[in-house]
């Protein structure tokens, strides 16, 4: 092996973290036999490969055309992948395999002094003049709670797919996309440096495109894949611009030293806050924040367990991730925090208000999960990067969850339909109510995700979202972002700004979650009098990974319970675990003291958040009336508000007016007839091409066949040489 | 372990890989004439050959692994030398593993044939070994007569025996020019030896001396024509398109190595007080060479023939390796061999496959929609198109190899800049021919009414799998292989370097102190 440690004497050395280039190879070993099995039925197609008749039975009509479904609507095609058994017991052994050895990493890592990162370089990546950069693997506390997180929960959601994917004809395929996920989102947390990262940043892109367009003969999938990549494209443009601003001012792109050319600057420095902005801006698009967030709802094309892995609970978060591994930086741009705070505030309450209004039961999670991350942001944002990454971790299991149990829905209805070849479409929430009584183990489920998310006490998202909240009210009184401003606003304004945004979109975050709980399993059910002996709970191997996901829903706050509920466990468990990689960075935040709110006010603000959270649910089930919804087909159009809700503030076409359209047209007129066709292609290309190939021309009717003309050649080419001897 | 050259056994010593090739070759002679010629026993002699290869190289990183040296004398024990012996021990098993497989097809059965690429090999050997003209001139005749033969192999085909003639013929000629500047040297300095030559130029003050620098001009006609730099490159699209296509891919790779690794140390260790006179005309012989390739390669129509063009461009860019006149030219110089090597090995193991043993079927029209019939081959052929080309990451060392080669030549005393700029400019020039060539196998349609494209050998196919996979190997870690070329470079005495640096065509002042670079 290539492998080396040159960390020598780290605690770590000699445990089982020497493996830890085994916990990203083990997905990617998965993607190749996968991928091999994939392809080997594709060249070989045996008797019972469906692909040939298969293909393009997604273009059919069905609901809006998005709709996530299952491989063949036609019945006599029903036949399962020759490989499907293999491919279901490799695609989640692998991560299973690695959620194991990351559980070992992690027993190694306790109790060991994680101050300095354990670095295993595995080979020197670009040796190049001032350049030198290996491709290295760094463990420390974050990255390790990202690993379990992306392991544990992928391990879920793999298993889940073998139920609701097996059937599909590009089963194999389907599994090596989503190994090869695992195996760029664990590149992207271990990498050593900037650019490691960056390769797995570019690598989960490349997956969540190929995913989100896997049912690809479906025109719109396939659209909407190409958006995210486009989106992504721009964010990840600022993202290199600060990579090469690190480079040609810290001459460094590994993140120790960049955190050491970092150190000696002062606060808000010029060259910090530009590399902290144009990070963010890569954040904004690969974790779907305004101006940049309009890829991810388009991205719920993909099947439902990639919308749960993928965009939900790992890739999506890689931006806050981002800031949290560059803690160091965006301490020392209080600006640039500012700003990243604002965006989340707006970014989560913005999504929240379209999210009352969507009547597919995905785009609901999927705005749901813009506005999660807004929060994230927020929290990072302020510095509070512990809470950040705990909510970061709470929402992994609880929207994991939804989207799972909305999968699991999907499924059903799905198959109810398949049944008496209706083409309704599966995923709107019109065409479901009363699935309580058909699925009861999803619907408690579902219900213990909407309280986590709602804010409700006990459940996990209720410790992560307050604790963010806490953290955005006492650093607006006393932090140096307080003392900073943003565009001639005091900090102190924009953070109590940022405070307020945050519990309106508490307030809405329990209004549409509710209303989409009490649409989907209460009141009557509309899914037609055929269908309804159809409907029923999915098979264990999907509600199983549920149940694990529901406990941990419920009970993942207590990976960080807060001081004030000491009595209920152990306090701060994640804030004392990250305490070496973010710790100081949080005390540069809050002028060197720890956060402090006093108890009354701590009391009065989950008071407020827990008043709110109830308030939310009590108004949704005020006005949404389950009994009073009619099917989709038979629905009214929406008029005013709830129209430019349902159009999502008509923020996609304000785009593609503003942005796309011109842009297309430049580029049609000037850029490719004018530029390309005329001056590049014509003048430049195909000129310079046939000046080549007329020298070329006669340069090979020199070559005559004739020794004599050759050997004279030699000899006039000998004088010519002797003469450039200078001999005089 | 240090050899002393002056006493018999000794010397021996220092040439036991030589011996043990040359021994080897003779009993495989006798061995190959015992039966009466039949494929299968042609089989066995290439077996037989093989084996001895692998005692050969066996021998050499045995040496290696002494770290053998020696104090001067007519043999130099040196790393460089190792490394060009691997080079060439390679080459010549990829051809015999080509040529096992390729001479039945073409009706071709002649055991001696593999003897005869070992006994070239022995002279490639000699030509690395050599610090005398004269055993320089005795591995370069062994070496070139063996190839006369193999060229003309297939003699019942006009074309080979043409090739074979005409190579002859010029051969012949340029050799005459060789040896000429071999005694024009001796006249001038009274020794053949390499290093006495260098040492006696500066103890005479010899470097204007008008004998001596028409000594050095013939020899470096005599090498330009070996290696196909132009203007003395005017045989080599014949002969290579005419002469079977394993001995091709073997004059194209091993031969060249062979040549340019004894017209480097020659450079290296004896004129160096002579590169005023000689810079220009080696800077001038190599933009030329890189032009006339890469231009008159875009016209061909014949895949052979291009490839024997593109192989003179790469002689182009190797003799700006030897312009650069450093050890760290050296090194690029080495490692830009080993890439090329193993894609110029792929590439016509590639055209070996798809052309049928009458060397029909080369044509660019022939590899239409390759992709769809021969999907592998096609990808294979890409690879090796693009490491030529010295794309990165799917062209593997390729792009590396190019990438050492122009540092090199930027970090040389008096830098290359025009010849780098040249460089990379005919580069451009030189995707469009690889890359029309990658077009044509992916994006044409196969002709409904073409023949199929025959399977290859196992023995093939282990040549195109080892070249692709190395190429692509080293592509994402060049780190070892750049370490080895390092350790195994030669570089000129600091004394000598002090001469170079104005009054180059360059006009540059020395940018760093290459003592300091090494």
């Amino acid at each position: 092996m290539l492998i080396t440690a040159p960390t020598g004497a780290h605690p770590l050395a000699d445990t089982a973290a020497r493996f830890v280039w085994l916990v990203p190879l083990l997905p990617l070993a998965g993607f190749v036999i996968n991928g091999l099995l994939s392809l080997l039925a594709a060249a070989n197609p045996g008797p019972a490969d469906p692909s040939a008749a298969g293909h393009g039975h997604h273009a059919d009509g069905h609901g809006h055309g998005h709709d996530d479904a299952h491989g063949h609507d036609d019945p006599h095609h029903a036949a399962r992948h020759r490989f499907a058994a293999v491919t279901s017991l490799v695609g989640p052994a692998v991560l299973l395999a690695s959620f194991g050895l990351a559980l070992a990493i992690f027993l190694a890592m306790r109790g060991v002094d994680m101050h300095a990162p354990y670095v295993q370089t595995l080979f020197s990546w670009m040796p190049t003049g001032d350049l030198h950069l290996d491709a290295a693997f760094q463990l420390d506390p974050l990255s390790m709670v990202m690993v379990l997180i992306i392991t544990g929960v992928g391990s879920l959601i793999h298993i889940f797919s073998v139920g609701y994917m097996v059937d599909d004809p590009g089963y194999p395929r389907y599994f090596a996309y989503l190994n090869l996920f695992v195996f760029f989102m664990l590149v992207l947390v271990l990498g050593a440096s900037y650019p490691v990262l960056f390769v797995g940043w570019e690598g989960v892109g490349l997956c969540s495109y190929l995913l989100i367009g896997f049912w690809f003969s479906d025109e719109a999938n396939a659209n909407a894949g190409k958006k995210a990549f486009i989106v992504n494209r721009i964010g990840d443009f600022g993202f290199l611009i600060a990579m090469f601003l690190m480079f040609s001012h810290f001459g460094a792109l590994d993140f120790a030293g960049v955190a050491a050319g970092a150190e000696g600057l002062g606060l808000g420095n010029v060259i910090v806050t530009a590399i902290c902005l144009f990070l963010f801006v890569g954040c904004t698009g690969k974790s779907a924040q305004i101006p940049l967030y309009t890829w991810l709802p388009d991205a719920m094309a993909g099947p439902t367990p990639v919308s749960a892995l993928i965009h939900a609970a790992t890739m999506v978060t890689a931006g806050v991730y981002l800031i949290a591994r560059s803690a160091t930086l965006f301490s020392l741009a209080p600006m640039a925090q500012l700003l990243v705070a604002l965006v989340g505030g707006l970014t989560a309450l913005f999504a929240a208000t379209i999210g009352l209004k969507q009547w597919d039961i995905k785009k609901v999670l999927a705005y749901s999960t813009v506005s999660q991350l807004g929060y994230m942001f927020v929290g990072v944002g302020v510095g509070a990067y512990t809470a950040g990454v705990f909510h970061l971790m709470t929402h992994a299991f609880f929207k994991a969850l939804l989207f799972l149990g909305s999968g699991s829905v999907i499924y059903a209805m799905h198959k109810a339909y398949h049944a008496t070849h209706n083409h309704e479409d599966a995923q709107d929430m019109r065409n479901m109510g009363g699935l309580r009584a058909h699925m009861p183990v999803t619907f408690a489920l579902m219900w213990i995700a909407t309280l986590a998310i709602a804010g409700i006490p006990v459940f996990s998202g209720f410790f992560s979202k307050d604790e963010i909240l806490a953290s955005v009210f006492a650093r607006a009184q006393h932090s140096t972002l307080a003392d900073a401003t943003l565009f001639g606003i005091p900090g102190t304004a924009v953070l109590f700004t940022v405070y307020v945004l945050g519990l309106c979109a508490a307030l809405l975050t329990a209004i549409y979650m509710t209303r989409m709980m009490l649409y989907t399993f209460h009141g009557p059910n509309r899914t037609g009098e055929a269908e309804r002996p159809h409907l029923a709970e999915a098979p264990w191997v999907m509600t199983g990974p549920l149940v694990v996901l529901g406990v941990l829903s419920l009970a993942g706050g207590w990976f960080n319970l807060p001081a004030l509920v000491g009595f209920l466990g152990p306090v701060g468990t994640l804030e004392h675990w990250l305490e070496p990689v973010v710790g100081a960075a949080q005390l540069t935040v809050t002028h060197g003291e720890a956060a402090h709110l006093s108890h009354s006010t701590e009391y009065a603000l989950i008071g407020a958040a827990i008043a709110i959270a109830i308030t939310g649910i009590l108004v949704a089930r005020a006005r949404c009336r389950p009994e009073a919804l009619v099917a989709a087909k038979d629905a009214p159009v929406e008029k005013g508000i709830e129209r430019v809700l349902l159009h999502k503030w008509f923020v996609d076409e304000g785009y593609q007016k503003a942005v796309v359209t011109p842009t297309v047209g430049v580029s049609r007129v000037v850029l490719w007839k004018g530029l390309d066709i005329g001056i590049i292609d014509g003048l430049f290309v195909n000129g310079s091409a046939l000046l080549m190939r007329t020298l070329g021309w006669f340069g090979s009717q020199l070559q005559s066949g004739q020794v004599g003309t050759y050997a004279w050649v030699l000899v006039i080419g000998a004088v010519c040489l002797l003469s450039a001897f200078r001999i005089h | 372990m240090t050899f002393d050259l002056m006493i018999p056994g000794q010397l021996i010593g220092a040439l036991l890989p030589d011996v043990v090739l040359m021994g080897g070759a003779m009993l495989l002679m006798l061995l190959a004439a015992w039966r009466r010629e039949s494929d299968a026993w042609q089989r066995v002699v290439a077996v037989g050959a093989l084996a001895v290869l692998a005692a050969a190289a066996a021998a050499v990183l045995w040496m290696m692994r002494l770290d053998a040296d020696a104090s001067i004398g007519v043999i130099a024990v040196d790393r460089f030398r190792w490394a060009t012996d691997l080079l060439c021990i390679v080459g010549a098993g990829f051809a015999i593993a080509l040529m096992s497989e390729q001479n039945p097809r073409a009706r071709l059965v002649a055991g001696e044939a593999h003897v005869l690429v070992l006994l070239a090999t022995a002279g490639m050997m000699i030509m690395a070994a050599a610090r005398d003209l004269m055993i320089l001139f005795l591995g370069i005749e062994l070496m070139s007569i063996a190839v006369y033969v193999l060229v003309a192999m297939d003699r019942r085909r006009e074309r080979s025996a043409e090739a074979g003639l005409k190579y002859f013929l010029l051969g012949a000629f340029s050799t005459a020019f060789l040896l000429y500047g071999v005694a024009l040297i001796y006249g001038a300095t009274g020794t053949t030896n390499l290093t006495e030559i260098g040492a006696r130029i500066i103890l005479y003050k010899l470097a204007d001396h008008p004998m001596l620098l028409f000594g050095v001009a013939f020899l470096l006609i005599g090498f330009g024509f070996k290696v196909a730099a132009a203007p003395f490159h005017m045989w080599s699209p014949d002969v290579y398109e005419g002469a079977p296509t394993p001995v091709t891919a073997f004059m194209a790779a091993a031969v060249k190595a062979a040549a340019f690794a004894a017209f480097l140390r020659i450079w290296i260790e004896a004129f160096p007080m002579v590169v005023l006179r000689w810079f220009g005309p080696i800077w001038w012989i190599a933009a030329l060479t890189m032009v006339v390739g890469n231009i008159v390669a875009l016209s061909q129509k014949n895949v052979k023939r291009m490839l024997a063009y593109s192989s003179i461009a790469h002689s182009g860019y190797l003799l700006v390796a030897i312009a650069s006149t450093t050890s760290m030219g050296s090194s690029a110089f080495l490692f830009y061999l080993l890439a090329y090597t193993l894609a110029t090995f792929g590439a016509f193991a590639v055209v070996s496959v798809v052309s049928d043993g009458a060397e029909r079927g080369t044509q660019l029209s022939d590899y239409e929609g390759l992709w769809q019939s021969r999907p592998w081959l096609a990808v294979g052929m890409t690879v090796f198109l693009l490491a030529l080309l010295g794309f990165p990451v799917f062209g593997g060392m390729g792009f590396f190899a190019k990438w050492y080669l122009l540092q090199a030549a930027i970090a040389s005393p008096a830098p290359l800049v025009t010849l780098s700029v040249i460089l990379v400019l005919t580069s451009v020039v030189s995707a469009g021919y690889y890359l029309h060539l990658v077009r044509v196998m992916f994006m044409k349609e196969r002709d409904g009414a073409a023949a199929a494209v025959p399977a290859s050998g196992p023995l093939t196919r282990l040549v195109l799998i080892t070249t692709a996979v190395l190429i692509l190997v080293m592509g994402v870690a060049p780190e070892r292989v750049a370490t080895w070329s390092r350790l195994s470079a030669i570089g000129p005495a600091p004394s000598a370097i002090s001469s170079l640096g104005a009054d180059t065509p360059e006009l540059m002042p020395p940018a760093v102190d290459p003592a300091a670079r090494r």
